[in-house]
């Protein structure tokens, strides 16, 4: 049997596995751990993203936000009816032709993503004339003017209230089947010759256009996939939390992103995914830092924020000390995995 | 406009501006050196400001003893922080040790979230920066015309130790090239040390002025103030201190200046700066007073 035909059952085989777990949660696991498992679904999806112009192009950008904003607040808008925007919109109406419209889930999503690719190719004029620390510093000013938007456009985004009462249209099979989906199309797009083009920029820009790569073309295709992804997990995000307001989506959810990727392996994607999901679980995990401790005769009083100050202190111990995160820049891959079992069956 | 409202928002403006620019030097002095945006820049701020209340609150200090213990203070915090979450990085690719830098920004936050709590902690102002005076018909506080005239005595000191100075000069190589200031029998690292500790106590007293001019002290007040004034040291041409001295007025006269002109601009006071940054960025990336930044690999 050939290795491609053998890693496409193996694939399918994983897929199948995985979605049989998500069915037995679905049908007997609590709404905790449902919810839980949305949250890692999403994450993925968002680390994911942000990995391919973080890890694979080797650029710092601190704006996500910016565009998981720009798709949760489009998607929705999208799904809800005429008369409940009416209801939300109490101080300032929502301009026409948004008040009127209403979209199907899917269709609001879609929609969400195509606008925060509208949305990063706007900005990547600016944003890519700049490299290094300076590049960071645009696209977190961006982010932060979103955010600034978000609350002075009242009559679009209806300012600090947020949306309240979106229709919880996200359940595991969108959030994990797009997660799924964004694994392997940027998979793809890393192995393609885009993806070594970008790694090759990554590694020394100089010589890669030396090589012929122009690295505005490649980087711009980067950062509009991963907006694409941002905004089409922002949108999940909002149907999942059915409550979105700009404080929501400040440098903290970037933050938190930055942290993922790096303590997973900046430039693997194997990297991002557990990266967000050892957060959504560690995050969940660290509660008990949080909550008071009964040790029967004496109660140790629970400090809220302790999380963040964990999370903080780990990546700058990761960053310092283990530089390459969890996988370094490798995948795992099927072929990996059975050179290793060939090895140890000997 | 009543001419005597325009002059009292330029001296709010200049009043502002100048806390920008006791900031944004640290940012460009680091910079210079390391070539690297100190995201925790903001944050001694916010630990100055506290260490100031508490020398006055909890140790009872008057505060004369209070402000410049807390300024030294905050100084040895940065040369800590340069030696944990920078110095083991002196080696690595810059986008590590940028995320170290947000890294050690968000634990300063958090651990003062923590250990001091998030309620925001009145500033116990000092009588004698509280009163009001008349100046040219314009009635203003005290502490408006202080914050422009200490920033001035304290930038001439700097330019002192950096112009005029051994170590000042081994600063002014190190910012060109380490390796030969290295031959030459500099140590680096308590060069870098200085550098440190000189831009924190900048921040530091940029800090506590900020706190008796917006007397609310939380853990994340230095977040905004960080942002500017790396705009301004930006603006000005990061690298150069006068330059950044001078971005910092600009901006914050133009915020202030802006606001009262047109009020309907007021709610986006904080997208401006950054506004500001992109155009400099895209039309004269080296800053109004800046030379290009030399390629430190």
């Amino acid at each position: 049997m050939d290795k491609r035909k053998r890693n496409l059952i193996l694939n399918g085989l994983a897929v199948a596995a995985l979605f049989g777990v998500l069915l037995a949660f679905d049908q007997f696991g609590t709404n905790y751990q449902v919810r839980i498992l949305n949250n890692m679904a999403i994450f993925i999806t968002l680390a994911v993203s942000y990995n391919l112009v973080n890890g694979i192009c080797g650029i710092l950008h601190l704006g996500p936000n910016a565009f998981i904003t720009v798709g949760a607040y489009t998607s929705a808008l999208l799904t809800l009816s005429p008369a409940e925007k009416q209801m939300t919109f109490i101080i300032e109406p929502l301009i026409w032709p948004l008040s009127v419209m209403q979209a199907p889930f899917v269709v609001s999503l879609l929609a969400g993503g195509i606008l925060a690719t509208i949305f990063a190719f706007l900005i990547s004029f600016p944003v890519f004339r700049v490299r290094g620390d300076y590049l960071a510093i645009v696209t977190l000013g961006f982010g932060e003017v979103v955010r600034v938007l978000c609350n002075a456009f009242q009559s679009v985004t209806n300012g600090p209230l947020g949306l309240k009462g979106l229709h919880p249209h996200t359940n595991l099979w969108w959030s994990w089947g797009i997660a799924v989906l964004t694994i392997v199309l940027v998979t793809k797009l890393v192995n393609s010759s885009f993806g070594r083009a970008m790694k090759a920029i990554r590694e020394d820009e100089t010589a890669a256009r030396a090589m012929g790569i122009d690295p505005f073309k490649q980087l711009l295709l980067a950062f509009l996939i991963s907006a694409f992804f941002s905004g089409v997990a922002g949108g999940l995000l909002a149907h999942l939390i059915t409550t979105i307001s700009p404080t929501l989506f400040t440098f903290f959810l970037t933050f938190n992103l930055l942290m993922m990727i790096v303590v997973g392996g900046l430039g693997s994607t194997t990297g991002a995914v557990l990266g967000a999901a050892l957060f959504a679980w560690g995050g969940e995990a660290l509660r008990i830092v949080e909550s008071p401790i009964d040790l029967g005769f004496f109660t140790i009083p629970g400090i809220p924020g302790m999380r963040m100050v964990v999370f903080s202190f780990l990546l700058m111990i990761v960053i310092i000390f283990a530089r390459r995160g969890l996988m370094g820049r490798n995948e795992l891959s099927w072929d990996g995995l059975m050179g290793k079992l060939k090895v140890m069956a000997r | 406009m009543d001419w005597t409202i325009l002059l009292q928002q330029i001296i709010n403006g200049i009043s502002l501006g100048s806390l920008y620019a006791l900031v944004a030097i640290g940012y460009t002095m680091v910079y210079g050196i390391l070539r690297l945006i100190n995201f925790a820049h903001g944050d001694l701020l916010m630990f100055a400001a506290y260490a100031a209340i508490y020398g006055m609150t909890l140790f009872a200090l008057p505060w004369t003893l209070s402000f410049p213990l807390a300024v030294l203070l905050t100084g040895v915090m940065g040369i800590l922080l340069d030696r944990a979450a920078y110095k083991p990085l002196r080696d690595a690719p810059r986008i590590s040790l940028l995320i170290s830098a947000i890294g050690a920004s968000f634990l300063l936050e958090n651990l003062a979230l923590v250990m001091l709590g998030g309620v925001p902690k009145g500033f116990p102002r000092p009588e004698v920066f509280g009163k009001v005076i008349e100046v040219l018909g314009v009635r203003v506080q005290v502490l408006t015309i202080y914050t422009p005239l200490v920033t001035l005595v304290l930038l001439l000191g700097l330019l002192f130790i950096i112009y005029r100075t051994k170590v000042g000069m081994a600063m002014r190589a190190a910012s060109r090239d380490f390796e030969t200031t290295r031959l030459m029998g500099i140590n680096l690292d308590r060069i870098i040390g200085i550098t440190f500790l000189l831009g924190s106590m900048l921040a530091a007293a940029g800090g506590i002025m900020w706190a008796m001019k917006y007397p609310q002290v939380n853990p994340f007040m230095g977040v905004f103030p960080g942002l500017k004034a790396f705009i301004a040291a930006v603006l000005g041409g990061i690298g150069n201190i006068l330059g950044a001295v001078v971005g910092g007025f600009l901006l914050g006269l133009g915020e202030i200046l802006i606001v009262a002109l047109v009020p309907g601009l007021a709610q986006y006071r904080d997208a401006l700066a950054f506004f500001v940054l992109i155009l400099v960025l895209l039309f004269r990336p080296t800053g109004l007073m800046g030379e290009p930044v030399i390629d430190k690999s």
